[in-house]
């Protein structure tokens, strides 16, 4: 019990000095570059969590996940682009239930079909939204994109925009983290491991799937609508498959079976594009060298690893105290 | 007594090969049962109907006087049908304990909770915990499933099974695969476990200590079609039965 104790304590205050540091950021920096880099790390951070619970949890590789980072962005920039900028956060709610009714229904499709196929449909239905937004100039923009997109009130301080970007993103990743250990985690779990013992549980594999899916699909959208404010312009890219495979890479990157796997390897993305990308133009090449040669030396990511090595050190521990 | 368990000419065919042919038998409420047969005999494929796994060709099976041909799996656990497989079916990656814990969570209706930590739902826990104690499993209780010994894996099974509360029991090969000395604890373990949790129990088994030490009725199975139905001591002496399975120096 009191280990326990100890365990949950340690874990709640790497959290808090993790919340702290980013609470700290305006203050420490006094350039607003800094505060919008790290603003680019919690939304990319919430986007990878959600997915994760999709993925790592539940086993099930979406591709499309653009299709809610860009539907949750674009109702945002639509509405206040049409409507007005008090429109922004009734803006984010509508982005929201959009996402959410249409996991449903699409969900209600893709699930149907496992694995690899799932894997296809998503894709599909993704590059489908990003066409669609591509092709269709005189509503969205097309690959104009939308400029101008102002948060209103108090909002419109870059300062005040990242206090809150920061409160939304860690109450949600707080949700997501007491959704992965409950119950209801736990049966998504099982249902990677062995759907077909699940069934005999008496539970329902297909309806779990698209519940997780439909929650993924939210937190998603929440993310784009968070995003659409903090450069004032959304685009296109937001809708195509490589966001959805950069959110991938992150996740594999800070490791699939970690719950805050997927927090760090969106940091430590963000962090080398900014770092590589300010000294050459061939950061993309330099990218995936650095993300290939991480890949390759944790293949459990980077949190994954640490976590093998705290334990590792914890037995050797143990076995001098016997 | 009626029976809680009547399989009424059950037919499973896959293409042109029957599987199992009208087969029809009867199973009294605490009775512990053996199926026998040899390899394609459609032992499995038998279980596979009833737990709603396969849909039945043609038949009707009752449980507790309920028609179950068309149910999904899910429903006929959920009216109190419990299995454990041939190949021990558990969730690798998590910890034994919890293992146990999500079906104890599965039968309270609690796996639709999303915000309290499982440990804090303690009654599935201390369920989950009395189960493992049942079984010998408890000193492993946080031990990741896939650690553990292949016998230890199967009787998680089991302990998976028996947290739905089942009235009846499947258990598709029990000791396959176990060393003599393993398959005797199991022997005896099964034997505790349809007393202390008072079961009506069906199982398939190649074992015959086993089958002829602890079966209560024994029913043979061959090529689909049910040969012969009887006390250990009958099939024993079944002439056909020894021709078709047992053996001659049996």
């Amino acid at each position: 019990m009191t280990s326990n104790t100890t365990r949950n304590l340690r874990a709640a205050s790497l959290w808090g000095v993790i919340v702290l540091a980013f609470a700290l950021v305006p203050v420490l920096s006094t350039s607003s570059y800094h505060t919008n880099l790290a603003c680019h790390i919690l939304i990319w951070s919430l986007f990878a969590v959600s997915f994760n619970m999709l993925w790592g949890v539940t086993g099930m590789l979406s591709l499309g996940q653009a299709l809610y980072y860009g539907l949750g962005a674009y109702s945002v920039g639509l509405m206040v682009n049409y409507l007005g900028s008090q429109w922004y956060l009734p803006a984010m709610g509508v982005g929201l239930l959009a996402a959410a009714l249409l996991a449903l229904l699409l969900g209600m499709l893709v699930i149907r079909v496992g694995g690899v196929y799932f894997t296809m449909l998503t894709l599909a239905f993704g590059q489908l939204a990003w066409q669609i937004t591509f092709k269709w100039y005189d509503f969205t923009g097309g690959d104009d994109g939308i400029q101008g997109i102002i948060p209103p009130g108090i909002l419109e301080n870059g300062t005040a925009y990242y206090y809150f970007v920061l409160t939304v993103v860690i109450l949600s990743i707080w949700v997501l983290k007491r959704m992965a250990f409950s119950p209801f985690g736990l049966v998504l779990r099982c249902v990677q491991q062995n759907p077909d013992r699940v069934r005999f549980l008496g539970r329902r594999v297909r309806r779990n799937q698209l519940r997780i899916y439909v929650i993924s699909a939210f937190f998603t959208a929440l993310a784009g609508g968070l995003m659409a404010g903090v450069d004032g312009s959304i685009h296109t890219d937001m809708l195509f498959w490589t966001t959805s495979g950069e959110v991938i890479l992150m996740t594999v990157l800070g490791g699939i079976n970690q719950f805050f796997g997927p927090f760090v390897g969106a940091a430590v993305i963000i962090l080398i594009e900014d770092l590589v990308g300010a000294r050459t133009e061939y950061w993309s090449l330099i990218i995936g060298i650095i993300i290939m040669v991480i890949v390759l030396v944790f293949p459990k990511g980077l949190v994954g690893e640490a976590a093998r090595v705290r334990s590792l050190m914890a037995r050797a521990g143990l076995g001098r105290r016997a | 007594m009626t029976p809680i368990l009547q399989l009424d000419s059950v037919d499973k065919a896959f293409g042109g090969l029957k599987v199992t042919s009208h087969v029809s038998f009867s199973v009294m409420p605490g009775e512990i049962s053996a199926i026998i047969g040899p390899n394609g005999a459609g032992k499995t494929t038998l279980f596979n109907q009833i737990t709603g796994h396969l849909l039945s060709d043609a038949g009707a099976i009752y449980f507790k006087g309920e028609n179950i041909v068309g149910r999904p799996p899910q429903q006929i656990v959920a009216r109190g049908v419990g299995r454990a497989f041939q190949i021990a079916s558990i969730f690798p990656d998590e910890t034994v304990l919890d293992n146990v814990r999500v079906a104890c969570l599965s039968k309270l209706g609690q796996t639709r909770k999303f915000w309290r930590s499982v440990l804090d739902y303690r009654q599935a826990t201390d369920d989950a915990h009395g189960i493992l104690a049942s079984l010998g499993l408890d000193a492993q209780a946080h031990r990741k499933a896939f650690e553990l010994a292949h016998g230890d894996q199967k009787l998680l099974d089991i302990g998976i099974a028996l947290a739905l509360k089942p009235t009846l029991l499947l258990l598709d090969e029990p000791t396959a695969g176990m060393s003599p000395e393993e398959r005797h604890q199991m022997r005896v373990l099964i034997k505790k476990l349809w007393k202390e949790f008072e079961l009506t129990l069906v199982f398939i088994e190649h074992d015959m200590d086993m089958v002829f030490g602890i079966a209560q009725v024994v029913r043979v199975l061959q090529q689909g079609a049910l040969l012969a139905e009887g006390t250990p001591e009958q099939i024993r002496a079944n002439k056909q039965v020894i021709t078709a399975y047992l053996g001659e120096d049996f």
